[in-house]
């Protein structure tokens, strides 16, 4: 072990001088940090980020809060397990850079996930404060802090001992996935180059979270660093259409994999859901997120409606509500068919977007669109539920009250119920195999059937978190890493 | 960027231009579409490719100003770049040996798309009757190219200023009561697709029309191009462009093509 190595880990020196400087009772004392934001009124007339990030005084405030536990089980509810309180207590003692290093050594986009992962469900939700009856310590600003520090202090730096294998690999997708292999295999020395079939790279981080959620800068900043470890990328390229699979291993790949992502927006199949002015929440976010609509010199349109409903409770759905509330609408409206409670999306979201005006109308399933004379949707039918036993999922299945359907005006519906896998690859490459649910089948090492492909993120999981398609991208890297060099 | 090496006016608001584009120009068969944006902050727009040449790496487009996008790429020079071309995109046409003659009916632009498949189905041995329709003469488009892959060529125009006068269906049914057609190819204008339709219907010959439906990123994500064939919602961009025509709502898609005019 080397110097550098001795002094991380619980047991160091200056860990356990952190842990006996203040006893826990004071520590747990303190108040969890809130999180300096922009001001509802002004944010919707905007397309700022809403949270500001976190003071370096309210950080190491926040990080004195962690106990340092013998036994963190934060660790436990991340999807990719980061040491949590390892960097938790390098910004404590002031070495943000530290911090951010651990991070990247478990995630490749830690400035993307310390601000869209659904913490109070992951590592938040199993630190001990909440068995003290305490708000959790706040991980998520914190693992913002410290790679938003990392940024800003400049690009990261190339490691220097990177030993070129000369052995090419592709990427088919350029969201949270396939960014995160990219880079891992950059790193263990592979020549990489991305695939994206949209005009810009960056995948869902760019056409699906808006700006105000996670800002472009952030993204490109990401895309800067895999460049500098020589990453390629191309766009305009659809794989399996552009370029077949035959067409890659002629072109010398010895590997694939393919982070296509989630597909195709699904619908309800009611009445009227084909009517102008009905959409789904991936065409209104690509639309204004990737397209640029509604700003000066796009030449994309986007329908501004009046009153807006978002059908659906997913952060999706909140990404959609909130940005009709900046495209102009008076009136924006979540309708959701269960209760508050059972809402999918992150509870942040909820909250910003009820600062901002938004409408819930939940327990609301909504049952046939109206149009007027020109095709424009115009009202819409809702049938009020109740919260009966629940169902397979755990969640209270809400069934409808009988003769109680209420009107709505209306004059645009964004559909946010979810998606199937996109259809794309798996059709255009023989021997693929794919789940009954159409996403595309893997083993353990994230290994297609087809012993060069390997598949992570959306179009495995069907519809997930940044976070898990990330961790896929990590691990089918150390899979495939693996495999390549054994043959080599 | 896409380079433009060649423009052709067909009329004053249809050009054709030949675009490099390798990867497309190889990948690309009979059916295909790409999605191309004309400058930095242009508009995805669909646009189906009517010839491909592998050797020299371009594709051949055919596109009709009708709004803000479609003129700026029409006001491009050969010289001149596309900033963005992605595909091929959509499935390809199911090209085969038919048992009686393949009937071709092009309206406007869609000539253009039509081409390719004419030119496959007669490669494939099939007798090939093509129908093209305008409104008058200027706005008829490729006639020797589709004359030269086909056995007959049939010209309608709405004003008599080529052809015969009249609707395409009058020259696509007169072929229908005189020769054996099994199957009908009808790409155009969607309301003149839905009277091809209707009359192939009659007669019960299996047609298929391709549609351009209004997209975003043509590789299923947006569901902007959604249409309801045999009643239920299918994707132009993954599931099409080409549909049975018997099965296709067109009233509400020209509804849905209407969403974005400007009032």
């Amino acid at each position: 072990m080397t110097d550098r190595h001795n002094d991380q880990g619980r047991n160091a020196a200056w860990r356990q001088t952190l842990r006996d400087a203040m006893p826990a009772k004071e520590r747990t004392a303190i108040p969890r940090t809130v999180m300096p934001q922009l001001d509802p009124a002004y944010r919707i007339t905007t397309n700022e980020e809403v949270n500001q990030g976190l003071t370096a005084e309210q950080a190491v405030t926040e990080a004195t809060r962690c106990l340092d536990c013998p036994t963190p089980t934060c660790i436990e509810g991340c999807p990719v397990n980061i040491a949590i309180p390892d960097f938790i207590k390098n910004i404590q003692r002031g070495e943000v850079l530290r911090a951010a290093a651990i991070l990247k050594q478990t995630s490749a986009l830690p400035a993307v996930c310390g601000r869209v992962c659904p913490q109070e469900r992951q590592c938040e939700s199993r630190c001990i404060y909440n068995k003290m009856k305490k708000e959790p310590v706040a991980i998520g600003y914190l693992e913002r802090f410290a790679a938003d520090r990392e940024r800003a202090a400049g690009p990261a730096p190339v490691p220097a001992d990177i030993v070129r294998n000369g052995i090419r690999v592709a990427v088919a997708g350029s969201g949270p996935a396939g960014l995160s292999f990219a880079g891992d295999m950059a790193k263990r020395g592979f020549d990489v180059d991305v695939f994206e079939a949209l005009h810009e790279i960056g995948g869902v981080l760019k056409y699906g979270i808006p700006e105000f959620r996670l800002p472009n800068s952030v993204v490109d900043a990401e895309l800067d660093n895999l460049r500098a470890l020589g990453v390629k990328f191309h766009t305009n390229t659809v794989i399996g259409k552009t370029l077949s699979y035959d067409d890659l291993l002629n072109m010398g790949f010895k590997g694939i994999f393919v982070a296509s992502g989630a597909g195709l927006p699904r619908f309800m199949g009611i009445p009227g859901e084909n009517l102008s002015g009905v959409m789904s929440s991936n065409e209104y976010l690509t639309r204004i997120n990737l397209m640029g609509a509604g700003r000066p010199g796009s030449a994309t349109p986007v329908l501004k409606g009046r009153r807006v409903a978002v059908i659906g409770g997913g952060n999706t759905a909140m990404d959609s509500v909130r940005t009709a509330r900046r495209m102009g609408a008076e009136r924006a409206m979540i309708i959701y068919r269960r209760g508050l409670e059972e809402m999918p999306a992150r509870v942040e979201e909820v909250h910003h977007a009820r600062e901002e005006g938004v409408e819930f109308l939940t327990l609301c399933n909504p049952v046939r669109y109206e149009g007027d004379e020109s095709g424009r949707v115009c009202r819409m039918y809702v049938q009020r539920m109740e919260l009966g036993e629940p169902d397979a999922s755990g969640r209270r299945s809400p069934v409808p009250i009988e003769g109680a359907v209420d009107e709505i005006e209306v004059d645009q519906v964004i559909v946010s119920v979810g998606v199937s896998p996109n259809p794309l690859i798996p059709d255009n490459i023989a021997g693929l195999n794919v789940t009954p649910r159409g996403t595309v089948a893997v083993d353990g090492n994230h290994c297609s059937s087809i012993p060069t492909i390997y598949a992570g993120g959306d179009i495995v999981r069907g519809g997930a978190t940044v976070i898990l398609a990330m961790g896929d991208g990590r691990q089918a890297a150390a899979s495939m890493a693996e495999k390549l060099l054994e043959n080599a | 960027m896409y380079r433009i090496v060649e423009k052709t006016h067909f009329s004053d608001k249809v050009v054709k231009l030949v675009v490099v584009a390798p990867e497309v120009a190889h990948a690309r068969k009979p059916g295909h579409f790409v999605i191309v944006r004309c400058g930095e902050s242009g508009e995805r727009i669909p646009l189906t490719i009517a010839d491909a040449d592998e050797r020299t790496g371009t594709i051949t487009l055919v596109v009709q100003a009708v709004g803000d996008s479609t003129r700026a790429i029409c006001a491009l020079e050969a010289g001149d770049s596309l900033h963005d071309v992605v595909g091929p995109l959509g499935r390809a046409t199911d090209i085969g040996l038919r048992d009686g003659t393949v009937l071709c009916c092009g309206g406007g632009v869609g000539v253009a798309p039509l081409l390719p498949i004419i030119k496959a189905f007669k490669q494939a041995g099939n007798r090939v009757v093509s129908v093209l329709a305008a409104r008058n003469k200027d706005l008829i488009i490729l006639q020797d190219e589709v004359a030269a892959y086909s056995d007959e060529v049939v010209i309608m125009t709405d004003d008599g200023s080529a052809g015969r006068k009249g609707l395409v269906t009058a020259g696509a049914e007169e072929v229908i009561q005189r020769e054996h057609v099994a199957e009908c190819v009808a790409i155009g204008p969607a309301v003149m697709m839905k009277f091809v339709a209707l009359l192939t219907k009659k007669y019960d010959i299996p047609t298929i029309c391709s549609l351009n439906t209004i997209m975003v990123d043509g590789t299923g994500m947006c569901g902007a191009c959604r249409v309801t064939v045999g009643g239920k919602n299918r994707f132009v961009c993954v599931d099409g462009p080409e549909f049975d025509a018997h099965q296709v709502d067109f009233d509400e898609m020209m509804m849905r093509m209407r969403a974005y005019d400007k009032k």
